[in-house]
């Protein structure tokens, strides 16, 4: 699905991602692990097109079409392409940080994600783009599956932090994708809703998703992830299946400080 | 008398309300904090009175001001799209200094300092509106159009991803949106209607000169979009009516007109500190900016 070959991105004299590969299979849950500024949100950023890699080749294969939004194909190369256009191949993310539109209602955060028609300036002067009953089919039911039915009419700023991540997360699978990447899709939130999360995630699984996933909860990535790269100073020290990576020593030493 | 006072007086708070509502657009809706507004009312207004000086007909030169201002904020919007908050009010401020200088010394098309005077009042296929009553009439209907197309624009999906820019503009470009392209319509958007208020304003004095475009001229209109609220158009049209007619009752209390400008000035930021204190988000403001 997706191939990272030798990227290298620097800040300033800061080597955040040094000749870093690996590769994303189809259908399956890859986590990202290591210690803090091991690089791992760079890896992302690079991949999402938001930062510019100093070296290295980026390769995306979307697999299908998965709606009117994505052109295709085989093995595209994406590095240094712009933001929009990875998207609009068919990826989509989750920020560590909640970049929900804070003004804008729940509903109207993930009609945006929908699809693209809303740029077109005079479709919508001519009130050609509708919000269709399948629009609102899938918006209430995607509100469903992260449990925030009663928050649709809700401004964004007045949710708590869980339900901003709730509703950034339906967000994320709700824009057309064939890959989904999700920075840390629990760091600060509850027992309780880091559960509801993991099970958003196994039911993704079960429908052959394709998920790349930051995360250090350890307990959490474990019990989610097929496929674990560990990354540390900016390189791939290991990658494997998560009962190998949990007993590795090199990780146990890099990352567990055991 | 008093009534042609109060007719010139809601001419004018129709040409600034869509004055008002068009920077609105740009700087409530979508987050461009566009200091070059008056530049497209500038640009409206000369192409307006040249063109009708030249003895075309009012809807024509109504249409071209539109256009030509649309035309200038697309072109405006290429140079300053990747600029943000306080980088493009700089670089939109320079814009208009830059129109003002030309309007100033392009002396072979605007006059310069001179201006232009005996601009034709407005007629529409053989009915004249020189009769300000009948030009309050067509300001109102102008003015409502306006509102209703803005209020269309806002309404629709393509408004909210204005908005969504606005708040986040890296998030709505992941969403697999071209933010450049939204900037760019909304400033010429916001421009087209700059422009036709310029060309109201043209037809209804009948006298422009680079002066009546200054710096100064802007900022009652920035006061009313900030004082209304941002990214309300009620309160944009509230505060209009309000920051027109406001400082107006000062003429009869016995001021002399060389105080009852100054003394506008004064209202005015008096009414914007006080805004700023004790109601941020304006008068029906819905949008708090990070």
């Amino acid at each position: 699905m997706l191939t990272c070959l030798q990227l290298v991105k620097s800040f300033g004299g800061v080597k955040a991602v040094q000749s870093c590969s690996f590769e994303v299979k189809s259908n399956l849950i890859t986590a990202l692990i290591g210690p803090n500024g091991a690089g791992k949100s760079t890896v992302f950023n690079l991949i999402s097109g938001i930062v510019k890699a100093d070296a290295g080749k980026i390769i995306f294969q979307a697999s299908k079409q998965v709606s009117s939004k994505q052109v295709g194909g085989e093995g595209i190369n994406i590095t240094n392409k712009s933001p929009e256009a990875i998207s609009n191949l068919g990826m989509s993310r989750l920020f560590q940080k909640s970049r929900l539109f804070n003004n804008l209602t729940v509903k109207d955060n993930l009609l945006l994600a929908i699809d693209n028609e809303d740029t077109k300036f005079l479709k919508n002067l001519l009130g050609k783009n509708k919000i269709t009953k399948e629009k609102e089919g899938s918006i209430k039911q995607i509100l469903k599956l992260v449990e925030m039915e009663s928050f649709e009419n809700h401004i964004a700023r007045d949710l708590s932090f869980g339900q901003k991540r709730l509703v950034e997360l339906a967000r994320a699978i709700l824009n057309p994708h064939t890959f989904l990447m999700l920075d840390e899709p629990v760091a600060g939130v509850n027992p309780k809703l880091r559960e509801v999360i993991a099970n958003i995630l196994l039911e993704l699984k079960a429908k052959q998703e394709t998920i790349l996933l930051i995360e250090h909860d350890m307990h959490f990535t474990f019990s989610v992830a097929d496929w674990v790269v560990v990354m540390q100073e900016g390189k791939v020290l290991v990658e494997g299946k998560p009962d190998e990576i949990k007993n590795n020593p090199k990780v146990l030493e890099a990352y567990l400080g055991e | 008398m008093i009534e042609a006072y109060f007719i010139h007086l809601l001419i004018l708070v129709g040409i600034y309300a869509i004055l008002a509502i068009s920077l609105q657009l740009a700087v409530g809706f979508s987050g461009l904090l566009n200091l070059g507004h008056i530049a497209f009312y500038c640009i409206g207004a000369y192409t307006s009175a040249l063109l009708a000086l030249q003895g075309l007909p009012f809807w024509f030169c109504f249409l071209a001001a539109g256009f030509m201002a649309m035309v200038f904020g697309f072109l405006l919007s290429l140079p300053t799209n990747k600029l943000k908050g306080d980088y493009l009010a700089l670089a939109t401020l320079g814009f208009s200094f830059v129109v003002t200088a030309v309007a100033l010394n392009w002396t072979g098309l605007t006059r310069g300092p001179l201006g232009l005077p005996g601009i034709p009042k407005p007629s529409f296929f053989g009915f004249s509106f020189a009769n300000n009553f009948w030009f309050l009439i067509l300001v109102l209907i102008i003015a409502t159009a306006s509102y209703l197309i803005i209020k269309r624009i806002i309404q629709s999906p393509f408004g909210k991803a204005l908005e969504a820019t606005r708040d986040d503009e890296l998030a709505t470009r992941v969403l697999g949106k071209n933010t450049l392209k939204l900037k760019s319509y909304s400033l010429a958007i916001s421009a087209f209607f700059a422009g036709i208020a310029g060309s109201l304003y043209a037809s209804y004095i009948t006298f422009i000169d680079p002066s009546s475009f200054s710096l100064m001229q802007l900022i009652p209109v920035l006061c009313i979009v900030i004082i209304g609220g941002l990214a309300s158009l009620k309160g944009t049209i509230i505060a209009t009516v309000v920051l027109t007619l406001l400082p107006e009752p000062l003429r009869f209390i016995g001021f002399p007109s060389s105080v009852v400008g100054p003394m506008r000035q004064i209202i005015y930021s008096l009414l914007l500190l006080l805004i700023l204190i004790y109601r941020p988000r304006g008068f029906f403001g819905k949008i708090e900016l990070e």
